[in-house]
Protein backbone atom coordinates (compact mmCIF):
# COMPACT_ATOMS: atom_id res chain seq x y z
CA UNK A 1 0.00 0.00 0.00
CA UNK A 2 2.86 2.63 1.64
CA UNK A 3 6.50 1.64 0.21
CA UNK A 4 8.96 4.15 1.29
CA UNK A 5 12.45 3.76 -0.11
CA UNK A 6 15.57 5.79 0.66
CA UNK A 7 14.01 8.94 1.78
CA UNK A 8 15.81 11.98 2.83
CA UNK A 9 14.95 15.63 3.66
CA UNK A 10 17.07 18.22 3.76
CA UNK A 11 16.37 22.09 5.61
CA UNK A 12 19.01 24.24 4.67
CA UNK A 13 21.98 22.57 5.84
CA UNK A 14 20.46 19.94 8.11
CA UNK A 15 19.55 16.89 7.16
CA UNK A 16 16.42 15.24 8.98
CA UNK A 17 15.87 12.02 7.11
CA UNK A 18 18.65 10.22 6.19
CA UNK A 19 17.14 7.83 4.26
CA UNK A 20 14.14 5.81 5.33
CA UNK A 21 12.62 2.73 3.98
CA UNK A 22 9.27 1.83 5.31
CA UNK A 23 6.65 -0.19 4.40
CA UNK A 24 3.03 -0.14 5.27
CA UNK A 25 0.09 -2.73 4.56
CA UNK A 26 -3.20 -2.11 3.46
CA UNK A 27 -5.53 -2.02 6.87
CA UNK A 28 -2.68 -1.37 8.91
CA UNK A 29 -2.50 1.02 11.78
CA UNK A 30 1.59 2.42 11.67
CA UNK A 31 2.77 4.08 15.19
CA UNK A 32 5.64 6.56 14.74
CA UNK A 33 7.30 7.22 17.73
CA UNK A 34 10.82 8.57 18.79
CA UNK A 35 12.39 11.62 20.97
CA UNK A 36 11.53 15.02 19.64
CA UNK A 37 13.62 15.95 16.57
CA UNK A 38 14.38 12.81 15.62
CA UNK A 39 12.37 13.75 12.20
CA UNK A 40 8.95 11.92 12.40
CA UNK A 41 6.87 14.56 11.64
CA UNK A 42 8.50 15.52 8.98
CA UNK A 43 8.17 11.90 7.34
CA UNK A 44 4.61 11.34 8.40
CA UNK A 45 4.43 15.15 6.51
CA UNK A 46 6.51 13.88 3.50
CA UNK A 47 3.93 11.24 2.92
CA UNK A 48 1.24 13.54 1.96
CA UNK A 49 3.66 16.14 0.60
CA UNK A 50 3.48 19.01 2.71
CA UNK A 51 7.42 18.65 2.92
CA UNK A 52 8.64 18.28 -0.12
CA UNK A 53 11.18 15.18 0.40
CA UNK A 54 14.57 15.97 -0.91
CA UNK A 55 15.71 12.40 -2.29
CA UNK A 56 13.92 8.89 -2.69
CA UNK A 57 10.42 7.46 -4.10
CA UNK A 58 7.26 6.97 -2.50
CA UNK A 59 4.75 4.95 -3.37
CA UNK A 60 1.35 5.39 -2.04
CA UNK A 61 -1.72 3.72 -4.00
CA UNK A 62 -1.99 4.19 -7.30
CA UNK A 63 0.86 6.74 -7.41
CA UNK A 64 4.84 6.72 -7.32
CA UNK A 65 6.55 9.35 -6.58
CA UNK A 66 10.57 9.89 -7.74
CA UNK A 67 12.31 12.74 -6.23
CA UNK A 68 15.38 14.41 -7.21
CA UNK A 69 17.31 17.29 -6.29
CA UNK A 70 15.93 20.68 -8.32
CA UNK A 71 13.45 18.02 -10.16
CA UNK A 72 10.06 19.75 -8.83
CA UNK A 73 7.34 17.49 -9.02
CA UNK A 74 4.25 19.40 -11.24
CA UNK A 75 1.87 20.52 -9.19
CA UNK A 76 -0.79 18.68 -10.61
CA UNK A 77 0.70 15.20 -9.39
CA UNK A 78 1.08 16.77 -5.83
CA UNK A 79 -2.42 17.54 -5.85
CA UNK A 80 -4.00 14.19 -7.07
CA UNK A 81 -1.43 12.22 -5.17
CA UNK A 82 -1.55 14.20 -1.77
CA UNK A 83 -5.83 13.18 -2.52
CA UNK A 84 -4.92 10.07 -1.43
CA UNK A 85 -3.98 11.05 1.72
CA UNK A 86 -5.80 12.47 4.61
CA UNK A 87 -4.59 14.01 7.56
CA UNK A 88 -5.33 15.38 11.22
CA UNK A 89 -2.90 17.73 12.65
CA UNK A 90 -1.77 18.34 16.47
CA UNK A 91 -3.32 21.78 16.33
CA UNK A 92 -6.82 20.53 14.37
CA UNK A 93 -6.47 23.58 12.05
CA UNK A 94 -10.32 23.32 11.71
CA UNK A 95 -11.75 26.23 9.44
CA UNK A 96 -12.71 28.85 12.28
CA UNK A 97 -15.37 30.56 9.76
CA UNK A 98 -17.20 27.12 9.30
CA UNK A 99 -19.01 25.36 11.39
CA UNK A 100 -18.02 21.37 12.43
CA UNK A 101 -20.87 20.69 9.26
CA UNK A 102 -19.01 22.79 6.64
CA UNK A 103 -15.75 21.60 7.64
CA UNK A 104 -16.30 18.79 6.26
CA UNK A 105 -18.57 19.21 3.84
CA UNK A 106 -15.81 21.60 2.15
CA UNK A 107 -13.18 19.22 0.61
CA UNK A 108 -16.63 17.11 -0.76
CA UNK A 109 -18.42 20.30 -2.09
CA UNK A 110 -15.53 22.43 -3.64
CA UNK A 111 -12.84 20.48 -4.27
CA UNK A 112 -15.13 16.75 -5.17
CA UNK A 113 -17.69 18.81 -6.78
CA UNK A 114 -20.39 16.91 -4.78
CA UNK A 115 -24.05 17.37 -5.23
CA UNK A 116 -24.47 20.09 -1.41
CA UNK A 117 -27.18 17.84 0.02
CA UNK A 118 -25.78 14.48 -0.64
CA UNK A 119 -22.43 15.58 1.39
CA UNK A 120 -24.56 17.28 4.15
CA UNK A 121 -25.97 14.21 4.69
CA UNK A 122 -22.06 12.39 4.28
CA UNK A 123 -21.22 14.72 6.36
CA UNK A 124 -23.69 14.60 8.90
CA UNK A 125 -23.09 10.56 9.16
CA UNK A 126 -19.27 10.95 9.70
CA UNK A 127 -20.23 13.26 12.56
CA UNK A 128 -22.47 10.44 14.16
CA UNK A 129 -19.68 8.31 13.94
CA UNK A 130 -17.62 10.61 16.12
CA UNK A 131 -20.01 11.55 18.32
CA UNK A 132 -20.46 14.66 17.68
CA UNK A 133 -24.17 14.88 16.07
CA UNK A 134 -25.44 17.61 18.36
CA UNK A 135 -22.62 19.78 17.64
CA UNK A 136 -23.21 19.86 13.39
CA UNK A 137 -23.79 23.89 13.68
CA UNK A 138 -21.03 24.89 16.20
CA UNK A 139 -18.34 26.78 15.12
CA UNK A 140 -14.53 25.47 16.36
CA UNK A 141 -14.22 28.20 19.05
CA UNK A 142 -17.62 27.12 20.59
CA UNK A 143 -15.92 23.26 20.62
CA UNK A 144 -13.58 21.58 23.08
CA UNK A 145 -10.04 20.57 22.00
CA UNK A 146 -11.47 16.88 22.19
CA UNK A 147 -14.42 18.04 19.74
CA UNK A 148 -12.26 20.34 17.48
CA UNK A 149 -9.71 17.11 17.20
CA UNK A 150 -12.93 14.73 16.40
CA UNK A 151 -14.46 17.15 13.68
CA UNK A 152 -10.80 17.04 12.21
CA UNK A 153 -10.72 13.39 12.17
CA UNK A 154 -14.14 13.77 10.62
CA UNK A 155 -12.83 16.28 7.90
CA UNK A 156 -10.47 14.04 6.71
CA UNK A 157 -12.25 10.84 6.86
CA UNK A 158 -14.44 12.62 4.35
CA UNK A 159 -12.19 12.50 1.40
CA UNK A 160 -12.36 9.04 1.87
CA UNK A 161 -8.69 8.49 1.62
CA UNK A 162 -6.60 5.56 1.67
CA UNK A 163 -4.81 6.28 4.30
CA UNK A 164 -4.84 8.51 7.21
CA UNK A 165 -2.18 10.26 8.40
CA UNK A 166 -2.10 12.15 12.33
CA UNK A 167 0.67 14.26 13.67
CA UNK A 168 0.52 13.89 16.99
CA UNK A 169 -3.05 14.49 17.27
CA UNK A 170 -3.14 14.07 21.14
CA UNK A 171 -0.50 16.45 22.02
CA UNK A 172 -2.41 19.37 22.27
CA UNK A 173 -5.55 18.37 24.15
CA UNK A 174 -6.14 18.57 27.69
CA UNK A 175 -5.24 14.91 29.43
CA UNK A 176 -9.29 14.46 30.61
CA UNK A 177 -9.66 15.05 26.26
CA UNK A 178 -7.38 12.65 25.07
CA UNK A 179 -9.90 9.20 25.62
CA UNK A 180 -12.23 10.69 23.48
CA UNK A 181 -10.03 11.21 20.25
CA UNK A 182 -8.19 7.70 21.24
CA UNK A 183 -11.26 5.99 21.26
CA UNK A 184 -12.66 7.59 17.77
CA UNK A 185 -8.84 6.27 16.45
CA UNK A 186 -9.14 3.03 17.59
CA UNK A 187 -12.37 2.02 16.24
CA UNK A 188 -10.79 3.47 13.00
CA UNK A 189 -8.36 1.04 13.21
CA UNK A 190 -10.70 -1.58 14.21
CA UNK A 191 -12.58 -1.11 10.94
CA UNK A 192 -9.50 -1.39 8.86
CA UNK A 193 -8.70 2.47 7.86
CA UNK A 194 -5.11 2.34 7.33
CA UNK A 195 -3.16 4.74 9.53
CA UNK A 196 0.14 6.77 10.19
CA UNK A 197 -0.12 7.88 13.38
CA UNK A 198 2.93 9.69 15.35
CA UNK A 199 1.84 9.95 18.66
CA UNK A 200 3.38 9.92 22.24
CA UNK A 201 0.63 8.25 23.73
CA UNK A 202 2.53 4.61 24.47
CA UNK A 203 -0.88 3.06 25.34
CA UNK A 204 -2.51 3.73 22.08
CA UNK A 205 0.80 2.06 20.03
CA UNK A 206 0.18 -0.73 22.66
CA UNK A 207 -2.72 -1.39 21.93
CA UNK A 208 -3.90 -0.71 18.70
CA UNK A 209 -0.93 -0.70 16.44
CA UNK A 210 -0.30 -3.23 14.21
CA UNK A 211 3.61 -1.80 13.64
CA UNK A 212 5.13 -0.14 15.53
CA UNK A 213 8.33 2.40 14.07
CA UNK A 214 10.95 4.11 16.12
CA UNK A 215 12.49 7.04 14.80
CA UNK A 216 15.94 8.65 15.96
CA UNK A 217 18.07 11.44 14.27
CA UNK A 218 16.53 10.59 11.00
CA UNK A 219 16.56 6.81 10.89
CA UNK A 220 14.58 3.91 11.83
CA UNK A 221 16.06 2.70 14.60
CA UNK A 222 13.77 -0.27 14.87
CA UNK A 223 10.26 -1.11 13.64
CA UNK A 224 8.13 -4.65 14.78
CA UNK A 225 5.52 -5.37 16.90
CA UNK A 226 3.85 -3.30 19.65
CA UNK A 227 5.36 -6.37 21.69
CA UNK A 228 8.29 -6.86 20.24
CA UNK A 229 9.30 -2.62 20.84
CA UNK A 230 7.91 -2.23 24.05
CA UNK A 231 8.67 -5.65 25.97
CA UNK A 232 11.67 -7.24 23.99
CA UNK A 233 13.28 -4.41 22.81
CA UNK A 234 17.14 -5.34 21.98
CA UNK A 235 18.13 -1.85 20.69
CA UNK A 236 19.81 0.50 23.86
CA UNK A 237 18.53 3.67 22.44
CA UNK A 238 14.93 2.28 22.04
CA UNK A 239 15.10 1.40 25.51
CA UNK A 240 16.33 4.69 26.59
CA UNK A 241 13.65 6.40 24.92
CA UNK A 242 10.81 3.73 26.77
CA UNK A 243 12.61 4.49 29.92
CA UNK A 244 12.71 8.20 29.85
CA UNK A 245 8.35 8.21 29.04
CA UNK A 246 8.09 6.26 31.95
CA UNK A 247 10.19 8.02 34.50
CA UNK B 1 -27.65 96.12 15.20
CA UNK B 2 -24.76 95.79 12.51
CA UNK B 3 -24.22 91.99 14.49
CA UNK B 4 -27.24 91.16 13.64
CA UNK B 5 -27.62 91.60 10.13
CA UNK B 6 -24.50 89.97 9.78
CA UNK B 7 -25.88 87.12 11.53
CA UNK B 8 -29.39 86.88 9.60
CA UNK B 9 -26.86 87.10 6.66
CA UNK B 10 -24.65 83.90 7.76
CA UNK B 11 -27.98 82.05 8.50
CA UNK B 12 -28.63 82.80 5.30
CA UNK B 13 -25.84 81.56 3.54
CA UNK B 14 -25.80 78.33 5.27
CA UNK B 15 -28.89 77.78 4.78
CA UNK B 16 -28.53 78.74 1.16
CA UNK B 17 -25.68 76.58 0.23
CA UNK B 18 -26.38 73.89 2.66
CA UNK B 19 -28.59 71.88 0.29
CA UNK B 20 -26.12 72.49 -2.99
CA UNK B 21 -23.30 71.41 -1.20
CA UNK B 22 -24.79 68.23 0.17
CA UNK B 23 -26.28 67.77 -3.26
CA UNK B 24 -22.27 67.61 -4.32
CA UNK B 25 -21.64 65.54 -1.85
CA UNK B 26 -23.90 62.89 -3.30
CA UNK B 27 -23.87 63.73 -6.57
CA UNK B 28 -20.00 63.80 -6.81
CA UNK B 29 -17.97 62.56 -3.47
CA UNK B 30 -20.12 59.94 -2.66
CA UNK B 31 -20.06 58.23 -6.06
CA UNK B 32 -16.13 59.61 -6.54
CA UNK B 33 -15.31 57.62 -3.27
CA UNK B 34 -17.35 54.28 -3.75
CA UNK B 35 -15.83 53.82 -7.16
CA UNK B 36 -12.39 54.68 -6.64
CA UNK B 37 -12.46 52.58 -3.57
CA UNK B 38 -13.78 49.73 -5.03
CA UNK B 39 -11.63 49.28 -7.99
CA UNK B 40 -8.78 50.32 -5.44
CA UNK B 41 -9.88 47.45 -3.74
CA UNK B 42 -9.14 44.84 -6.80
CA UNK B 43 -6.10 46.75 -7.61
CA UNK B 44 -5.10 46.47 -3.97
CA UNK B 45 -6.25 42.43 -3.78
CA UNK B 46 -3.89 41.87 -6.92
CA UNK B 47 -0.88 43.91 -5.86
CA UNK B 48 -1.26 41.92 -2.44
CA UNK B 49 -1.36 38.68 -4.10
CA UNK B 50 1.43 39.42 -6.33
CA UNK B 51 3.96 40.26 -3.74
CA UNK B 52 2.89 37.27 -2.22
CA UNK B 53 2.97 34.76 -5.10
CA UNK B 54 7.08 34.15 -4.57
CA UNK B 55 7.38 34.85 -8.45
CA UNK B 56 9.85 37.23 -8.45
CA UNK B 57 9.37 39.74 -11.34
CA UNK B 58 5.24 40.14 -10.01
CA UNK B 59 6.77 40.83 -6.93
CA UNK B 60 9.11 43.25 -8.15
CA UNK B 61 6.14 45.21 -10.45
CA UNK B 62 4.23 45.24 -6.74
CA UNK B 63 6.79 46.62 -4.71
CA UNK B 64 7.42 49.50 -7.52
CA UNK B 65 3.93 49.98 -7.84
CA UNK B 66 3.52 50.81 -3.91
CA UNK B 67 6.66 52.26 -3.40
CA UNK B 68 6.39 55.21 -5.68
CA UNK B 69 2.65 55.65 -5.19
CA UNK B 70 3.18 55.95 -1.16
CA UNK B 71 6.26 58.06 -1.90
CA UNK B 72 4.50 61.19 -3.21
CA UNK B 73 1.66 63.07 -2.68
CA UNK B 74 -1.66 62.59 -3.72
CA UNK B 75 -2.05 66.12 -4.87
CA UNK B 76 0.76 65.55 -6.44
CA UNK B 77 -0.12 62.05 -8.42
CA UNK B 78 -4.02 64.45 -9.12
CA UNK B 79 -1.78 66.97 -11.27
CA UNK B 80 0.41 65.27 -13.38
CA UNK B 81 -2.90 62.84 -14.30
CA UNK B 82 -4.97 65.34 -15.10
CA UNK B 83 -2.59 68.93 -15.95
CA UNK B 84 0.64 66.83 -16.71
CA UNK B 85 -0.40 64.22 -19.51
CA UNK B 86 -2.34 66.11 -21.90
CA UNK B 87 1.48 67.64 -22.86
CA UNK B 88 1.88 64.05 -23.75
CA UNK B 89 -1.31 63.63 -25.99
CA UNK B 90 -3.73 61.93 -22.67
CA UNK B 91 -6.04 64.27 -22.21
CA UNK B 92 -8.49 62.39 -19.13
CA UNK B 93 -11.27 64.89 -18.19
CA UNK B 94 -11.90 65.80 -14.12
CA UNK B 95 -13.61 63.07 -12.91
CA UNK B 96 -12.17 60.07 -14.77
CA UNK B 97 -8.81 61.71 -13.97
CA UNK B 98 -9.91 61.49 -9.92
CA UNK B 99 -11.09 58.09 -10.33
CA UNK B 100 -7.84 56.89 -11.68
CA UNK B 101 -5.51 58.89 -9.16
CA UNK B 102 -7.69 58.04 -6.44
CA UNK B 103 -8.15 54.26 -7.58
CA UNK B 104 -4.18 53.93 -7.93
CA UNK B 105 -3.71 55.63 -4.79
CA UNK B 106 -6.01 53.66 -2.36
CA UNK B 107 -4.99 50.83 -4.44
CA UNK B 108 -1.06 51.20 -2.91
CA UNK B 109 -2.06 51.36 0.11
CA UNK B 110 -4.90 49.05 0.79
CA UNK B 111 -2.40 46.13 -0.79
CA UNK B 112 -0.70 46.17 2.68
CA UNK B 113 -3.59 46.14 4.35
CA UNK B 114 -4.48 42.78 2.31
CA UNK B 115 -1.12 41.47 2.06
CA UNK B 116 -1.02 41.83 6.26
CA UNK B 117 -4.14 40.15 6.78
CA UNK B 118 -3.14 37.25 4.42
CA UNK B 119 0.17 36.53 6.11
CA UNK B 120 -1.55 36.84 9.66
CA UNK B 121 -3.69 33.22 8.93
CA UNK B 122 -1.86 31.23 10.82
CA UNK B 123 -0.27 28.49 8.25
CA UNK B 124 -1.64 25.26 9.48
CA UNK B 125 -4.89 26.98 7.40
CA UNK B 126 -3.04 26.68 4.11
CA UNK B 127 -2.28 23.04 5.28
CA UNK B 128 -5.40 21.81 6.05
CA UNK B 129 -6.64 23.24 2.78
CA UNK B 130 -4.27 21.05 0.95
CA UNK B 131 -4.81 18.17 2.88
CA UNK B 132 -8.48 17.82 2.10
CA UNK B 133 -7.10 18.43 -1.95
CA UNK B 134 -7.20 21.84 -2.77
CA UNK B 135 -4.97 23.33 -4.92
CA UNK B 136 -3.45 27.11 -3.74
CA UNK B 137 -6.21 28.98 -5.79
CA UNK B 138 -8.87 27.06 -3.99
CA UNK B 139 -7.16 27.30 -0.90
CA UNK B 140 -6.58 30.74 -0.96
CA UNK B 141 -10.12 31.75 -1.94
CA UNK B 142 -12.25 29.59 0.23
CA UNK B 143 -10.22 29.12 2.95
CA UNK B 144 -7.16 32.02 3.91
CA UNK B 145 -9.44 34.98 1.90
CA UNK B 146 -12.82 34.67 4.25
CA UNK B 147 -10.76 34.89 7.03
CA UNK B 148 -8.29 37.91 5.83
CA UNK B 149 -11.39 39.73 4.93
CA UNK B 150 -12.50 39.76 8.27
CA UNK B 151 -9.13 40.87 9.90
CA UNK B 152 -8.75 43.85 7.44
CA UNK B 153 -12.09 45.19 7.44
CA UNK B 154 -10.79 47.62 10.78
CA UNK B 155 -7.64 48.86 8.84
CA UNK B 156 -9.91 48.76 5.38
CA UNK B 157 -12.79 50.90 7.07
CA UNK B 158 -9.70 53.79 7.97
CA UNK B 159 -8.68 53.84 4.50
CA UNK B 160 -11.93 54.18 3.28
CA UNK B 161 -12.70 56.80 5.51
CA UNK B 162 -9.60 58.80 4.57
CA UNK B 163 -10.43 58.44 1.31
CA UNK B 164 -13.73 59.82 1.72
CA UNK B 165 -11.82 63.08 3.04
CA UNK B 166 -8.93 62.79 0.19
CA UNK B 167 -11.60 63.69 -2.78
CA UNK B 168 -11.58 66.77 -1.66
CA UNK B 169 -8.25 66.92 -3.02
CA UNK B 170 -10.42 66.61 -6.58
CA UNK B 171 -11.55 70.69 -6.29
CA UNK B 172 -7.92 71.30 -7.41
CA UNK B 173 -8.60 69.62 -10.83
CA UNK B 174 -11.87 70.50 -10.81
CA UNK B 175 -14.08 68.23 -10.49
CA UNK B 176 -17.41 70.05 -8.69
CA UNK B 177 -17.60 67.86 -5.35
CA UNK B 178 -18.77 69.14 -2.44
CA UNK B 179 -15.61 70.90 -1.76
CA UNK B 180 -15.10 72.68 -4.76
CA UNK B 181 -18.85 73.82 -4.30
CA UNK B 182 -17.98 75.41 -1.04
CA UNK B 183 -15.32 77.58 -2.55
CA UNK B 184 -17.32 78.78 -5.18
CA UNK B 185 -19.96 79.76 -3.02
CA UNK B 186 -17.21 81.47 -0.88
CA UNK B 187 -16.20 83.23 -4.14
CA UNK B 188 -19.48 84.92 -3.82
CA UNK B 189 -20.49 85.49 -0.49
CA UNK B 190 -17.01 86.16 1.17
CA UNK B 191 -17.43 83.70 3.90
CA UNK B 192 -14.97 81.52 4.47
CA UNK B 193 -15.31 80.40 7.81
CA UNK B 194 -18.74 79.76 7.72
CA UNK B 195 -18.67 77.59 4.34
CA UNK B 196 -15.59 75.69 5.11
CA UNK B 197 -17.01 74.94 8.53
CA UNK B 198 -19.93 73.71 6.79
CA UNK B 199 -18.18 71.68 4.10
CA UNK B 200 -16.13 70.14 7.17
CA UNK B 201 -19.40 69.28 9.22
CA UNK B 202 -20.62 67.53 6.11
CA UNK B 203 -17.73 65.54 5.63
CA UNK B 204 -18.22 64.49 8.81
CA UNK B 205 -21.55 63.63 8.29
CA UNK B 206 -20.65 60.95 5.57
CA UNK B 207 -17.54 59.94 8.37
CA UNK B 208 -20.31 59.20 11.01
CA UNK B 209 -22.55 57.30 8.61
CA UNK B 210 -19.52 55.01 7.38
CA UNK B 211 -17.98 54.25 10.52
CA UNK B 212 -21.80 53.35 11.75
CA UNK B 213 -21.35 50.85 8.66
CA UNK B 214 -18.05 49.38 10.15
CA UNK B 215 -19.35 48.43 13.01
CA UNK B 216 -22.75 46.57 11.29
CA UNK B 217 -19.91 44.91 9.03
CA UNK B 218 -17.20 43.71 12.07
CA UNK B 219 -20.08 42.14 13.80
CA UNK B 220 -21.27 40.19 10.84
CA UNK B 221 -17.52 38.99 9.99
CA UNK B 222 -17.27 38.11 13.75
CA UNK B 223 -20.04 35.89 14.22
CA UNK B 224 -17.80 32.58 14.52
CA UNK B 225 -15.18 34.61 17.05
CA UNK B 226 -16.05 33.17 20.65
CA UNK B 227 -17.70 35.63 22.46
Amino acid sequence: MIEIKNLHKQFGQTEVLKGIDLKIEEGNTVCIIGPSGSGKTTLLRCLNLLETPTKGTIKLGKFSLDFQDKKPVSKDKVIKFRQQTGMVFQGYNLFPHMTALENIMEGLVYVRKQDKELSRTKALQLLKKVGLSERANHYPSQLSGGQQQRVGIARAMAMEPEVLLFDEPTSALDPELVGEVLKVMKELAKEGMTMVVVTHEMNFAREAADKVVFIDKGVIVEEGTPQQIFEHTGHERTLQFLNKLCS
Amino acid sequence: MFANERMDRIIDIVVNSFLPMLKAGIAFTVPLTLTSFFLGLILALLTALARISGIKPLDAVARFYVWVIRGTPLLVQLFIIFYGLPSVGITIGPLPSAIIGFTISVGAYNSEIIRAAILSIPKGQWEAGYSIGMSYRQALKRIILPQATRVSVPPLANSFIGLVKDTSLAATITVTEMFRVAQQITATTYEPLVLYCLAGFIYLIFSTVLSNAQGQMEKRLDRYVAG
